[in-house]
Parts: C-alpha cells; sequence; structure tokens
C-alpha cells in the first residue's frame, strides 16, 4: 500500500456519501415499533468485517497480525450470527391481532 | 478478480435491500433473510479471492465467534435486548479496530497520508466505541451502577485523554514509524470510551446506545476506506446512518442535545435547579381491590409501560391484564414513549413477546391526542415520560422534553414499587400529584395479577 491513487479516494468518498445518504432515507421510513430489530440488523450487516478481517489475514506477515485478525474475526463472527439470529427471534414474536 | 467484485455489489444491494424492508413488520423478516444472505455471499467470494492461508486460525475463529454469537442469541431473555445491542456494537468496534491496528503495523511507515489518516481516525473511534460499549453493557446488566458516576475534574481529564491521543494522532500522521506511540495512542482511546459513558445515567441509554452504534458503524466504514473494501464502506455507512438517526430521534424524545447526553448529564442539571430532593406532597394510594372495579367499569384504556416494567417483568401480566379487560369490552391501548426503556423499541419488544398484537402499541405522536377521552391510564414502571412538569414547570431539568400527556385521563393509576422513590435525576413528578391520579404501591407483575385475578371474577 504504497500511494493511493486520488481518483479510487474520491470514489471510494463518493461511494461513502451515497451510501449515508440512501441509509439515512431507508431507516427514516423504519416503523418505530421495529428500532430494536432495526438495531440488531445493521449491526449484523456491519459485521461484514469479518471480510476485512479474512483479508488482512491472508496478506499478514507476522504472528502478531494473524494473532489480532483472528480476534476481529471472531468478534465480527459473534456480531454476524448473533445478529441476524436475534433479529428473526424478535421479528417472530410480533403478531398481529387475531380475530376471535 | 472481477467476480469477487461483482459478488461484492450484490451484497451491497442485498443489504440496502434488507433494510429497505425492515421498515415494516410484514416484510421484516424478509429483509433479515436477505441481509443474512448477502453476509454469506460477501464472505463466501472473500474467501474464493484471499484463498486459504491460515485457514485452520479462520476456522477456529469463526466457530468461537459463531457459536459465542448463537448461544447469545438462543438464550438471552428478551429483557437483555439492550445488553446484548451493547455487547454487540462493542465486538462490532473491536472487530474494526484491530483489524486498523493490523493494517497500521503490516504497512508502516509506508502508508499513504490519506489513508493514515482515515486509519488513525477509525482505530481511535473503534478502541473509544469498545470500551464505551462494555461499559454501557455493564451499566445495563447491572454489573456497574447505573448512575452517572461523577467525580471532581472529570471533564479535565477526559479533556486531557482524547487531547493525548488526538494529539499522538497528528504526530503519527507526520512521523508514522513510531509504533510505540500507536500503542498509547490506542491506549488513551480505550480510557476515553471508559471515561465518557461512566459518567452517563441509565436513562439516557437509548442515546448512548444508538450513538455507539452510529461509532460502531462509521468505524466499519472507516476501515473500509483503509482496505479500499467497498462493500465494507456500504454495510459501515448503512450501520452509521441508522445510528444516527436512532440517536437524534432519541434525543429529540429527551430534549437534548447530543453534547448534553454525552458530557452533561442530567445530574448536574438538577442539581442546580434546587428541585431535587422537595418531597412529593398530596399523594393518593389505593389498594389492589379498590383499583380493579376502576378498571372494570371503564370504557377505554391506555396503557403506559416505562423501564419499571422491564425490570419486574411485567409484560406477560400486562398482557394478561389486556385479555381480561378486552374479554369484557374495553378498549386497550398501549401508548409507547421513544426513550421508553433503555434502548430504541425497547417497550415494543417486550410487549411483542408477551403476545400483545403490535397494533395496540401506538406512538406518542400517534395516541397524545386520545389521552382526553380516555376514562383510565394505568402507568407501569413509567415516571419521567409522563411528567407534566415537562410541559408547565420552566425550572424543571426535563422541561421541554415532550411527553404522554396521561394526565388528561379521566382518572391515571400508577402502579409503582415504592412510596419514597422519585425518577431517574430525582426529578419530582408533578402527575402523582394531580387530583385524577392515584398510586398503587408494589411489584408491578403482583399487582397486575392481582388485578386480572379480580377483573375476571367481576
Amino acid at each position: 500500500m504504497m500511494e493511493m491513487a486520488s481518483s479510487v479516494i474520491i470514489i471510494n468518498l463518493l461511494v461513502f456519501l451515497l451510501a449515508s445518504l440512501l441509509g439515512l432515507e431507508l431507516i427514516r421510513h423504519v416503523s418505530r415499533l421495529l428500532h430494536t430489530p432495526l438495531m440488531s440488523l445493521t449491526n449484523a450487516i456491519s459485521s461484514v468485517a469479518v471480510v476485512a478481517g479474512l483479508i488482512v489475514m491472508a496478506h499478514a506477515e507476522s504472528l502478531l497480525i494473524v494473532l489480532l485478525a483472528a480476534i476481529a474475526i471472531a468478534c465480527a463472527t459473534t456480531n454476524a450470527i448473533g445478529g441476524f439470529m436475534i433479529t428473526e427471534r424478535i421479528l417472530k414474536m410480533f403478531k398481529r391481532e387475531e380475530k376471535k | 478478480m472481477i467476480l469477487v467484485e461483482l459478488i461484492y455489489v450484490v451484497s451491497a444491494v442485498f443489504f440496502a435491500l434488507s433494510l429497505r424492508w425492515m421498515g415494516e413488520v410484514k416484510t421484516s423478516r424478509r429483509g433479515n433473510f436477505v441481509g443474512a444472505a448477502g453476509m454469506i455471499l460477501a464472505v463466501a467470494a472473500t474467501v474464493m479471492a484471499v484463498g486459504t492461508q491460515h485457514y485452520q486460525l479462520v476456522v477456529i475463529s469463526v466457530v468461537i465467534g459463531g457459536i459465542a454469537g448463537a448461544l447469545m442469541a438462543l438464550k438471552m431473555p428478551m429483557t437483555a435486548v439492550p445488553q446484548r445491542t451493547a455487547i454487540s456494537h462493542a465486538f462490532g468496534a473491536l472487530a474494526a479496530a484491530l483489524v486498523g491496528t493490523a493494517e497500521f503495523f503490516q504497512n508502516t511507515p509506508n502508508i499513504d497520508k490519506f489513508t493514515i489518516i482515515i486509519l488513525l481516525a477509525e482505530v481511535i473511534l473503534g478502541y473509544l466505541t469498545f470500551t464505551g460499549s462494555v461499559i454501557a453493557f455493564a451499566k445495563l446488566q447491572e454489573i456497574l451502577s447505573g448512575r452517572p458516576i461523577i467525580y471532581p475534574g472529570r471533564r479535565i481529564i477526559s479533556t486531557i485523554v482524547f487531547g493525548g491521543a488526538i494529539g499522538l494522532a497528528i504526530y503519527l500522521f507526520f512521523n508514522q514509524g513510531n509504533t510505540l506511540l500507536f500503542v498509547i495512542m490506542s491506549v488513551l482511546a480505550l480510557i476515553f470510551g471508559i471515561i465518557l459513558v461512566i459518567a452517563i445515567g441509565g436513562a439516557d441509554m437509548p442515546t448512548v446506545i444508538a450513538i455507539l452504534n452510529s461509532f460502531a458503524g462509521l468505524s466499519a466504514a472507516g476501515l473500509g476506506f483503509v482496505l479500499d473494501n467497498k462493500l465494507l464502506i456500504v454495510a459501515g455507512a448503512l450501520d452509521g446512518s441508522s445510528g444516527l438517526i436512532l440517536a437524534i430521534l432519541m434525543c429529540k424524545a429527551m430534549n437534548r442535545s447530543f453534547a448534553n447526553v454525552l458530557f452533561g448529564g442530567f445530574g448536574s442539571v438538577a442539581k442546580s435547579t434546587g428541585d431535587t430532593d422537595s418531597a412529593q406532597k398530596n399523594i393518593k394510594s389505593m389498594e389492589v381491590e379498590e383499583a380493579a372495579p376502576i378498571l372494570a367499569y371503564a370504557h377505554s384504556i391506555i396503557v403506559v409501560p416505562g423501564y419499571g416494567m422491564a425490570v419486574a417483568q411485567a409484560q406477560h401480566a400486562v398482557s394478561d391484564l389486556m385479555d381480561a379487560l378486552t374479554e369484557k369490552g374495553i378498549k386497550v391501548d398501549f401508548a409507547i414513549h421513544p426513550v421508553a426503556g433503555r434502548m430504541p423499541g425497547h417497550m415494543n419488544v417486550l410487549l411483542a413477546e408477551a403476545d400483545v398484537p403490535y397494533e395496540k402499541l401506538k406512538e406518542m405522536d400517534h395516541i397524545n391526542h386520545e389521552f382526553k377521552h380516555t376514562d383510565v391510564v394505568i402507568v407501569v414502571g413509567a415516571n419521567d415520560i409522563v411528567n407534566p412538569a415537562a410541559t408547565e414547570n420552566k425550572g424543571s431539568p426535563i422541561y421541554g422534553m415532550p411527553i404522554l400527556k396521561a394526565y388528561e385521563a379521566k382518572t391515571v393509576i400508577v402502579i409503582k414499587r415504592s412510596a419514597g422513590g422519585v425518577g431517574f435525576a430525582g426529578i419530582r413528578n408533578e402527575l402523582f400529584e394531580y387530583p385524577n391520579t392515584t398510586m398503587v404501591y408494589g411489584d408491578a407483575k403482583e399487582v397486575i395479577n392481582k388485578l386480572v385475578q379480580q377483573i375476571k371474577e367481576m
């Protein structure tokens, strides 16, 4: 990773800003009922950081880096698996009124 | 590899769709499913791209993390959702900070100027979010006291610690070869997270959790910049913006600013007004036997749940009460204040768990005009969110906070653990002194179970 081309930086900034705007727009329309599962869902989604752990692990040149990446992968996997499972568990509880 | 990049694009679209479908209950499970699918695709593509170096260690990490996550998701009681959310922000932020740290040690001193700025910022944010979230977890789990821990010189100490971390980051920007300073900077960020959250009280947790959520997302997005990984940038940005919106909603619901929640503390405000320990006057109370007929002969009832309902685990009893009253032809609704409980949406989840249909869970703005046409309001473990001082008393520390207008109902019944206690931050609740309010003292679950029994017999 020597000089990163400035075009790459600009594209990444653009991606970040557009994704943030999209996120703000999408989240604004989420019912308040669902704010708790929304939090567990977005948390699970951002645990795609596990990908970063895998990439760094693959290029690791020292034991320290391997260990840091391994802990990161374990943390991110906890969130990924736990996040989607808990979201499903919460969402299953939301029921409509039954006509008796 | 172009194929990997393409799969990342699909994943990113899946993540966005996932949030779109999370918008309403009907499609929410589909949203969760698509999110998980996006995750599986991304991981599969990455493994394809980077190969299987150190695969034993990867497998061990994934198995440990997977088991921990699954156990937490399956075993955790619903009342513990705020704690789980806090600890998940800790894990997310730690993962981002550790990968950032690994990148630093791998590539220093050859990291380009732009990347090093993002890397340093991301690592500081990640570490302080990690310890901050651990403290939030400890407070919610009641390992630590939920009260704000305030000590003299707090602001000076936190300014020195945070300023030190930033100062070192600036130095490292010019001399990135100094790995020892990087470690010291990280430690300062870790300490700052503790200092920041330990001073915040339990009732502010909805905002704090949302802010930490946003920070965790931002640090993941920052890591995306460092690794030039657009999928991570997108996922982090979505997470960050979600946390930001929730934090803004929580702040609005308390009429406070971010800065005030993070650095102010309710307690200090309350002290200056001198309104903290004034005793409550003219409070009437009654026994369960007297409350039951009032409920049984009402036409319309609104239940206002608060954190006390979660503490007493009374959500199932409340649901039984709803059934018993509905059976008698009484209209029962629930009024949910945005900051009721310890995280956004907390009350909704608890009541949904207890089989209360979600149509009955009404947002503050939708139900506030209905109180004046309502016969009885039952307040279960809620305090500040129904305190009329917020609209009437300019000297009150919660003045300006939007409240549920429970006081407009013909009769208000407040179920409260004991006579003595005042709400968080010791603010006197004027609602308890209103002529139409009567208290029923006791454990919320026991009181409501007794009410249900007596109403059924009538």
